[in-house]
């Protein structure tokens, strides 16, 4: 299946995959919108946040909101979401996202859009046998 | 799921509607349905009902005080059942949102009952339009109501084909109602069962449409006997739909500061709930062998506090029977997911014997109730009880503590086989408990006459039997005729207030005060205690005036509670509250404002007591058996302890005294002890010595209304 993927060795934290991800999902640039999340560390360290597709989430999610499509991509089913947020919380890897301009949760599908634009190269759509847990 | 069962329901009475959507917690309105002239009307919510009675319980108090009078009784018509949620029930981003209360005139206590309860009810009847249900009347025959938000629609019907058992009548109203999956999930059902029809100790179920399991799955307001209530009026089953509900469906004045705090107490509970109390895998079934460590867990009618067999019935054996990895919450957003459930049980005994059903339950309670209080340590009559109790619509905890009680009296031959008519109803005796459980259900035998409860068979003992009344009052754990929770509190002088000093009878969800005053010591004197007896009641209080659980309170805890000022208050978490109140309905609040919104509501139920002719400082009185041991074997089971007090509380000697006489003492030490205690809290909380509250106090307090001070000034 394919996930996005990251090497903090290549990214040079200019943001521009926050950016376009927020354009792309929101049709706005705010961080805050975005799938993907780039933090800073105090030693200058970059790291990344988004999500793996393990899918830990869909065991909480009381209404079936959540769901893993045919390519194993974990998705949010708006309609059938009650916005109770139990999925950020539950996220291994903080990487379920919420914002006050909606009520459903988001998360990385895995589109590609912000690996196109990478300017460094520290992003790439990774096929893996089976999503991490 | 049985097929679609086409039955004409005819309606008796159909009221239209505009649904009022909830701004800022509340609709603004509350039905009225009157089941005697099938009538069904809108009421508005003041401004004082929203300022001073907040929602839930204080609506419900509010309401049932100007449907009733002085007189009524609780099979009455006018004796009402209100149900509310309150502001914030019906919140999907913090765990515990959901629950509604329940209120009405006790067939036990001929006081105010109110008893609180998950599943989806509240919430959604708040999201059809009504910010409170409010049922008078009764009806001549057996009728549902049906309140339709979608259709704008409240109809009473028929149900002459309708079952009354709750696991029967739920699913056969759904399946009849809901035309795709969506219009389950957001359908709830209040039913009782035929148990409720012939005890005073009947409860109601409440549904919640379990979208895992692709089934309805029940919570129950259990204390008090509204069940009873309910099936005397004639009423088979409430039923409410509503739109979806959405993230804000409560319309909140402001949902990130909402989410922000609900968002971070999810993952507080993921992080930190399997090291604590692991309320995901085993629920409130944790309790179980804690308080078996401490001496607090009912053993044969809370004669001992302990068992060696508790291990069989422990929280382990429970999170291997749960299903496990189901989000188990009771309404939407509840990480804290205590509500399990037993998948494909079948049922053993009576009327449904081989059904496979979905076992709700058991919670620590129900364990401790129909359990290890009735000497029963065997996890499966456990579960076929807790089935029955629910179906039948008994409340758990009074069938466990009223069945611990005519244990103790078979054993003590106040009660033999003839007169419980073939019941060999010794500790243990699980197969006796069941059958009398099932009489329970039908209304039959030796099982009509418990299901009174406590208070009633203790006079029919002494009446039929000719038993000792003092004995039975020293063993028969109910005050103001409410049986007793599951905790034994013979060392927490607090805790015995905790109970007895309450405005509906010997609940936990008031105060429970056992480890902060008998383990950690916290409370040494009765100030202190006093201090507890009015924070904790009033601040448990607003829980039931908003639409929260108070698990999450609780349950759960920060990493760094304990370095707090208050750690049994968890600031960190009453800070959540404060924020999630603020932010539903945008009325600015703090810590303390908690406290002073419960306090009116309190203080108006003391005063409701009081009007209904009870409620005043004998009527705080408690059984002996919950400050102290009653019998010889009790005492010398503990006798380390209860000589070491003799000697170091009271100077006394216990080498040169009888059993007898230490017992004596011990007796007169702890129930002065108790009165001291009254004292103490009714000052505090702003009551005469005889728990009447003040004029000044309701004053202060903003609820000095001339039918409210015309009540106290009588005993002025």
């Amino acid at each position: 299946m394919k996930v996005l993927s990251y090497d903090p060795e290549l990214c040079v934290g200019c943001y521009i995959c926050e950016e376009t991800c927020s354009n792309t999902w929101f049709k706005v640039t705010d961080a805050e919108k975005s799938n993907i999340r780039i933090h800073e560390d105090e030693d200058g360290g970059l790291s990344a946040v988004f999500c793996n597709q393990c899918g830990a989430c869909i065991q909480v999610c009381p209404t079936e909101a959540l769901y893993q499509d045919r390519k194993g991509i974990v998705r949010v089913r708006k309609k059938l979401c009650v916005g109770c947020l139990s999925c950020v919380g539950f996220c291994p890897y903080l990487a379920m996202f919420y914002h006050r301009d909606q009520t459903e949760p988001f998360k990385c599908i895995a589109c590609g859009k912000c690996v196109e634009e990478c300017p460094a190269d520290a992003l790439a759509i990774a096929d893996v046998e089976s999503p991490a847990q | 799921m049985s097929e679609k069962t086409q039955t004409a329901r005819r309606v008796l009475a159909e009221y239209t509607y505009e649904p009022s959507p909830s701004e800022r917690g509340y609709t603004g309105q509350t039905l009225y349905v009157n089941l005697s002239d099938n009538t069904v009307s809108a009421r508005p919510v003041t401004d004082v009902m929203r300022e001073k009675f907040i929602g839930g319980r204080g609506f419900g108090l509010w309401l049932l005080w100007h449907g009733v009078n002085d007189h009524t009784k609780w099979n009455d018509p006018e004796n009402e059942i209100v149900i509310s949620s309150g502001p914030c029930g019906g919140t999907t981003q913090y765990a515990g949102s959901g629950k509604s209360l329940v209120v009405s005139i006790s067939p036990l206590t001929n006081v105010v009952i109110d008893s609180n309860v998950g599943g989806h009810f509240g919430p959604l009847l708040k999201f059809a339009g009504w910010d409170a249900l409010e049922i008078q009347g009764k009806a001549d025959q057996d009728v549902i109501v049906v309140i339709d938000g979608p259709g704008g629609r409240v109809t009473i019907e028929e149900a002459p084909d309708v079952p009354v058992d709750t696991h029967l009548v739920g699913h056969w109203l759904v399946e009849q109602m809901a035309e795709k999956e969506e219009d389950r999930q957001f359908m709830s059902v209040v039913s009782a069962g035929t148990g409720a029809e012939h005890a005073r100790i009947g409860c109601l179920n409440f549904s919640l449409y379990d979208r895992k399991r692709k089934a309805l799955r029940f919570k129950q307001a259990g204390r008090g006997g509204i069940g009873t209530v309910f099936r005397d009026k004639r009423v088979k089953a409430v039923v409410v739909k509503s739109p979806p509900v959405r993230g804000d469906s409560n319309h909140p004045a402001d949902r990130d500061r909402i989410a922000r705090v609900g968002a971070k107490l999810h993952k507080e509970i993921h992080d930190y709930d399997d090291q604590q109390n692991r309320m995901r895998r085993r629920g409130t079934s944790y309790l179980v062998q804690i308080m078996d460590d401490y001496d607090l867990l009912p053993v044969h009618n809370f004669r001992y506090g302990s068992h060696p067999d508790t291990p069989r019935i422990n929280g382990d054996v429970w999170e291997q029977r749960f299903t496990q990895g189901l989000p188990d919450g009771c309404w939407y957003g509840c990480t804290m997911a205590c509500a399990h459930a037993v998948d494909g049980y079948t049922v053993r005994t009576g009327p449904y014997k081989g059904q496979t059903v979905i076992l709700d339950g058991p919670e620590y309670e129900t364990i401790a109730a129909v359990g290890s209080n009735c000497g029963i340590f065997d996890p499966e009559p456990i579960m076929e009880m807790n089935f029955y109790c629910d179906t039948y619509g008994i409340d758990t905890i009074s069938f466990g503590t009223g069945t611990a009680f005519v244990m103790e009296c078979y054993e003590a031959g106040v009660l033999d086989k003839e007169k419980t008519g073939g019941l060999e109803l010794h500790f243990g005796n699980a197969d006796a408990a069941i059958e009398l459980l099932h009489q329970m259900g039908r209304g039959e035998g030796f099982g009509k006459i418990a299901g009174q409860g406590t208070h009633r068979m203790k006079e029919y003992f002494v009446k039929e039997f000719g038993a000792d009344p003092r004995f039975l009052q020293d063993i028969g754990m109910e005050a103001k005729g409410l049986e007793y929770s599951e905790y034994v509190t013979k060392e927490s002088l607090a805790q015995q207030g905790g109970y007895g000093l309450t405005n509906k009878g010997p609940q936990h969800d008031e105060a429970w005060l056992i480890f902060m005053d008998q383990v950690s010591n916290l409370l040494p004197t009765f100030e202190d205690k006093a201090e507890a007896l009015h924070y904790f009641p009033m601040f448990r209080t607003w829980f039931g005036l908003c639409g929260f659980c108070k698990l999450p309170w609780n349950d759960v805890v920060p990493p760094d509670n304990s370095q707090t000022d208050e750690p049994a208050k968890i600031p960190e978490h009453v800070q959540n509250y404060v924020e999630i109140f603020s932010g539903v309905t945008g009325r600015e609040v703090t810590k303390e404002d908690l406290v002073a919104m419960s306090e009116p509501v309190y203080n108006f139920q003391r005063v409701f007591n009081i009007r209904l002719g009870h409620g005043r400082r004998d009527h705080d009185d408690i059984p002996y058996r919950s400050a102290g041991p009653v019998t010889v074997e009790e005492y010398e089971s503990r006798a380390e302890r209860y000589d070491g007090q003799l000697q170091d509380i009271l100077g006394l000697d216990p080498a040169g005294m009888s059993t007898g006489e230490k017992m004596a003492a011990l007796r007169k030490h702890r129930e002065e002890q108790y009165e001291k205690l009254k004292d103490a809290v009714y000052e505090r909380r702003g009551w005469t010595n005889d728990a009447v509250p003040k004029v000044e106090t309701l004053k202060k307090l903003g609820i000095d209304f001339p039918d409210v001070v015309a009540v106290v000034e009588r005993y002025l």
